[in-house]
């Protein structure tokens, strides 16, 4: 049986309208001792107003070095059932969608090894498996494996990509997010699974600028789908939505940033090559408005939190390239990328600060992408910057 | 015990095995959709075909009977078919429309929250905290339950001018997109790291702990074998912590939390956005922080009563000018908002042009 615990602190937090993650813990922990542990040690803590978890040490499953986290009770004497409680990170599925007979597989295997907790999702996107013990990695991995599922990253390597909801069950989608998602964490399962990178590297797709998945915020490489043609009007929707009470001047007209639109009460004019594609107008009347014309994305790097220069967004490298099976044009800049990272960066450098070290230019020529305004805000204001031999033939 | 025989680099499953019938066959030709209620939207194919999706919200941290109870609903309502979102909602996809609301009926009496669509606060995207992670300086999941609690109806009915993203990070190192949410939560610790120079010289490499420090306030101190810090120019993020775990930066007495406001993701009308500091600290107050609830709805509230329809927290913040937003929230302004790290001298203002 479970050892019980006194939980006063964590009971509040079972009051109230939102679902409760008190609850889940107790839930598992009728179960699991692990969790029962994970519980009384949570209330020490809000007690002490403190966290008593403990990192590192390497632990993971043969033939990888990703995919499992090490995570220790710095009080191993007062809860030795979480001593060991290590995260294990299963691949989610791309946009995150299950039966529910793939859930219940993996809940039996969960309960047959583990607490009995986790999270859908962690922050990356993976399935999180939270709390085990080393000698339970192998046959985690050998059961998850087997029916069809694989680890997704951690520490200095590829981790797992993810995407939105994309073309399964959105209009907006300029790419198939899902399947680039797949193919891309296809193709680098070695970049994933065996960390050889000076860090962390995560793709993130979106299907266009509302970007659901926050491409642009926390992604070294952001990949953001576009188009290159017009807006095509349905104005008999048009009047539909000005019908059902859209103010359509102030709604859409005077909030597009580019003032590309008109509306004279009959029709609403769109001055394409002044259009931004930033969304706005297509996301408040989708049945009035379409993209038309060349879809593909744009590519832009660098996002990431706080640690070491500050948080930074992705900024853009390639303001467009198609994307279709087998993306092969993509696959090569993304490994001229890592090339260029591999020679130039330092231990626990992501790929963004060393862009910003070494200089754009330099970035670009050696992945081979032409300087474009699209690329900036702004040109630099100050005067000092450098010029090469070959600039002068030009 | 006998075990599977396991295999390696075979990727997650496709995708395409988990999709329902009607999403296979509407695959990237949806014609658009429309939101019904505070969690159910309908998606229309060029077909004619519809889907619906009847979302509602989780805590993120899931035992496996809650997620056993999720599949046998998506079983009974939606042929076995959900999906979860980016931030962390539960979709029920259902095709059949006269199981729309049978659906809906048995996720209330099971107590689940409908809601999280259109200009609404959706679920917190949010990090582990004290349950699992060892650099945290407050609990996510405690601050997430407590905030959630407290907007409840803007989650199921009530509307805002504009959808609003809120995030709770438990350290600076931000698990997730916290800095460009609309509010969040970000906790600090405020004490420099206490050095135990006895661990130092066995558990830590001196160069990275000395590479991990923004501010270049790490040296190495070699008669200790280990290293010291310059307490004027440590900004406390913690970075050295997670590189060697002897550098102790948790200190109950002093560490709490921040708020940030005014980011965003997307490009919609105005280009994604940091947030910025508007609260330098509240001192952790589990289980329920409420100083925490109390700010947080001083600036939803502002912003509920002044924004334009379609515009975003930033948004708003930008058109109305900082001074404005300090006044209407009633926040006070401190030191501590104005900004000395790497960027600082594109934040100071450089015109006579301002409100009072």
């Amino acid at each position: 049986m479970p050892k019980k615990y006194e939980t006063p602190l964590l009971d509040e937090l079972e009051k109230g309208p939102f679902p409760s993650f008190v609850t889940e813990i107790k839930k598992a922990a009728a179960k699991s001792s692990m969790a029962g542990d994970e519980l009384g040690q949570l209330e020490k803590s809000y007690r002490d107003r403190r966290g008593y978890w403990k990192h590192g040490g390497i632990v993971g499953v043969r033939g990888y070095g990703s995919g499992v986290i090490g995570r220790y009770s710095s009080l191993p004497e007062e809860f030795p059932e979480v001593a060991n409680f290590h995260t294990v990170r299963i691949n989610s599925p791309s946009a995150f969608f299950y039966t529910s007979d793939s859930l219940r597989q993996m809940c039996d295997i969960w309960d047959k090894y583990g607490s009995g907790l986790t999270n859908m999702h962690g922050s990356t996107g993976d399935i999180i498996l939270l709390g085990t013990t080393t000698d339970k990695l192998e046959p985690i991995f050998a059961e998850f494996s087997s029916r069809g599922w694989d680890l997704g990253g951690s520490g200095s390597a590829l981790r797992t990509p993810s995407c939105c909801v994309g073309p399964a069950r959105c209009e907006w989608a300029n790419i198939d997010t899902l399947d680039l998602t797949y193919n891309l964490t296809q193709e680098f399962q070695d970049e994933m699974h065996r960390p050889a990178f000076p860090y962390k590297f995560k793709f993130k797709v979106a299907g266009c600028a509302v970007d659901c998945i926050a491409s642009i915020a926390r992604a070294d490489c952001s990949i953001i789908g576009t188009w290159r043609g017009k807006i095509a009007v349905n104005q008999a929707e048009v009047a539909n939505y000005a019908k059902s009470g859209m103010n359509i001047q102030s709604e859409i007209v005077d909030m597009c940033p580019t003032k590309c639109m008109s509306y004279d009460g009959k029709e609403l004019k769109i001055k394409d090559e002044d259009c931004s594609r930033c969304m706005h107008c297509i996301a408040k009347m989708t049945k009035a408005l379409k993209p038309t014309g060349e879809k593909g994305a744009t590519i832009l790097m660098g996002s990431k939190a706080p640690f070491v220069i500050g948080a930074t967004l992705s900024w853009v490298i390639v303001p467009f390239i198609k994307l279709e099976p087998p993306y092969d044009e993509f696959k090569d800049l993304v490994r001229k990328m890592w090339e260029f990272w591999d020679e130039h960066g330092k231990n626990r450098e992501r790929i963004g600060e060393l862009i910003i070290r070494r200089g754009m230019r330099e970035f670009l020529e050696f992945i081979g992408v032409d300087p474009v305004p699209q690329q900036v805000k702004e040109p630099r204001r100050d005067p000092f910057f450098f010029w090469k031999e070959e600039d002068f033939q030009k | 015990m006998d075990l599977p025989q396991r295999r390696t680099d075979i990727g997650p499953p496709h995708y395409k095995d988990f999709l329902p019938p009607v999403i296979q066959k509407n695959y990237g030709d949806w014609k658009h959709h429309e939101v019904l209620s505070g969690g159910v939207m309908v998606h229309v194919g060029n077909s004619g075909d519809k889907v619906w999706s009847v979302r509602v919200a989780s805590p993120r941290l899931l035992s496996t009977d809650t997620i056993r109870e999720m599949a046998d609903i998506a079983q009974k309502y939606c042929g076995g078919y959900l999906r979860f979102t980016t931030r962390n909602n539960v979709e029920f996809l259902v095709s059949d429309e006269k199981n729309l609301g049978p659906l809906q009926d048995e996720l209330k009496a099971k107590k689940y929250m409908i809601g999280g669509i259109g200009p609404r606060i959706s679920n917190i995207v949010h990090t582990q905290g004290w349950i699992h992670c060892h650099s945290a300086a407050t609990d996510a999941s405690g601050l997430v339950k407590a905030l959630m609690d407290d907007f409840a109806d803007y989650f199921t009915t009530k509307t805002l001018p504009n959808k609003v993203r809120l995030a709770v990070a438990c350290c600076t190192n931000m698990c997730g997109a916290v800095h460009c949410s609309d509010i969040a939560i970000v906790a600090i610790h405020r004490k420099v790291p206490k050095i135990d120079h006895d661990k130092v010289k066995n558990m830590c490499e001196v160069p990275s702990t000395i590479a991990a420090c923004p501010t270049g306030a790490i040296s190495p101190d070699p008669g200790k074998k280990s290293v010291k810090i310059n307490d004027d120019k440590c900004m406390y993020c913690g970075n050295c912590f997670t590189v060697c775990p002897p550098l102790e930066i948790h200190d109950p007495e002093f560490d709490g939390v921040a708020i940030v406001a005014g980011g965003k993701v997307g490009s919609l009308r105005s280009d994604p956005k940091f947030s910025k500091l508007v609260v330098p600290f509240i001192k952790n107050n589990p289980p329920r922080w409420p100083e925490v609830i109390e700010a947080v709805d001083k600036i939803l509230n502002a912003y509920a009563k002044d924004a334009i329809k379609h515009e975003r927290v930033g948004e708003w913040i930008e058109r109305i000018g900082w001074e404005k937003f300090f006044k209407v929230t009633g926040l006070p302004f401190t030191f501590q908002h104005i900004d000395d790290f790497v960027i600082a001298r594109e934040t100071f203002r450089t015109s006579p042009a301002f409100k009072w």
